[in-house]
């Protein structure tokens, strides 16, 4: 006998069931963690770089690096003052998802922690479908890229908490429409707090530092 | 792209599902993707194959039925389906826009066998 059986069930709800015991162990440790999303070389390193040092006197702040392969990234937040830089390699995997990110958790002390900063793989696409645990999560943009992006990845800009504009800096050079890349990002995410940033000149992030400030002291 | 972790979560609820059902073979999946959600290609299929080997999900056949984006403008009321590169309300120019239909990424329904029954 042949038959039909009605499933309905979201095909990555297992990713979604661990990110939110990964969650109750961050807010049992007292840890406030964020999701570091963009495309390669947009800037998740350097503008965690930029974070780092900004934060030390407030914070203890932990770093967690998704990377293909390399610990270039981790050696980076090592560098520009992380108290810990755990890298992952994800063996040629696209995203982060919640098991890469509990045995990052596993080896590191949570209680010693305020922050968790956490730079997924550079792609567009993959890591908004498996969340983390992380409290928020953040799109990092950059200028280069082109003001499309929000059109061609839309998955992306739906689901984040933040968008960081990096590479302002280049706006003088490059054809970016910014009314344009803005308004696919308000049609995706309406309301969505935006800092337009340079990791270059430094311009604009001390809005973003302040951001992660009153982030974590509401916690 | 992830289509190895996809094809490893569909295996566990399949076969959760068809042990519930009591079936002998699982033939077929209907798998639900909307166009905004994750993108994964047919090559899930390949993997399907591997992964589904010497259980009853076997040789299933993959199905996607893909999903087009349905925005709402909450501004005129009109629904519609965005363009390339643009996405508010075609009508009234308006971005305070309910997303409909697009985000879809679920298994909906397995084809089984069973014994049957006396
Ligand atoms: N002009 C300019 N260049 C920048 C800025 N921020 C980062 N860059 C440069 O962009 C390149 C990539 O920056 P990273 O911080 O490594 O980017 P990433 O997103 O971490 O890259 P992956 O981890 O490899 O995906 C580097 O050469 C940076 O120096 C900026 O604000 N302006
Ligand atoms: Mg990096
Ligand atoms: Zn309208």
């Amino acid at each position: 006998m042949t038959k039909k059986v009605s499933v309905v069930e979201k095909i990555l709800s297992a990713n979604d069931q661990l990110a939110v015991e990964n969650r109750s162990r961050l807010d049992e440790a007292g840890v406030f963690a964020i999701n570091i999303m963009a495309s390669p070389g947009a800037g998740k390193t350097s503008l965690i770089e930029q974070t780092l040092p900004r934060l030390s006197e407030k914070f203890r702040v932990a770093v967690v690096d998704g990377d293909i392969a390399t610990s270039i990234d981790a050696d980076r937040a090592s560098e520009a003052g992380a108290l810990a830089a755990i890298q992952i390699n994800t063996g040629g995997n696209c995203h982060l998802d919640a098991v890469m990110l509990k045995q990052a958790l596993d080896q590191l002390d949570l209680k010693d922690f305020d922050l968790l900063l956490v730079e997924n793989v550079g792609n567009l696409v993959c890591p908004s479908n498996f969340p983390l645990g992380t409290h928020k999560s953040i799109l990092v943009a950059s200028v280069p890229e082109g003001d499309d992006k929000p059109y061609k990845y839309p998955g992306m800009y739906r689901g984040v908490d933040a968008l960081i504009i990096n590479k302002i800096d280049l706006m003088p050079y490059i054809p970016f429409k910014m009314d344009y890349f803005r308004r696919g990002v308000e049609i995706l995410n309406a309301g969505l707090i935006t800092f337009p940033i340079s990791c270059t000149t430094q311009e604009g992030v001390d809005e973003w530092i302040n951001w992660i400030i009153e982030n974590v002291e509401d916690k | 792209m992830h289509e190895l972790p996809v094809a490893e979560s569909i295996l566990s609820i399949v076969l959760k599902h068809a042990e519930e059902a009591q079936a002998t073979q699982i033939t077929d999946l209907n798998i639900v993707i909307g166009q905004l959600a994750s993108v994964i290609d047919d090559s899930v299929q390949f993997y399907w194959d591997i992964l589904s080997k010497d259980t009853i999900a076997e040789g299933a056949q993959l199905h996607f039925q893909r999903v087009p984006t349905q925005m709402l403008c909450l501004d005129c009321n009109h629904a519609y389906k965005p363009a390339d590169g643009e996405m508010a309300c075609p009508l009234c120019d308006g971005v305070l826009i309910k997303i409909l239909k697009g985000e879809e990424f679920y298994l909906d329904s397995i084809e089984i066998k069973t014994e049957d029954e006396e």
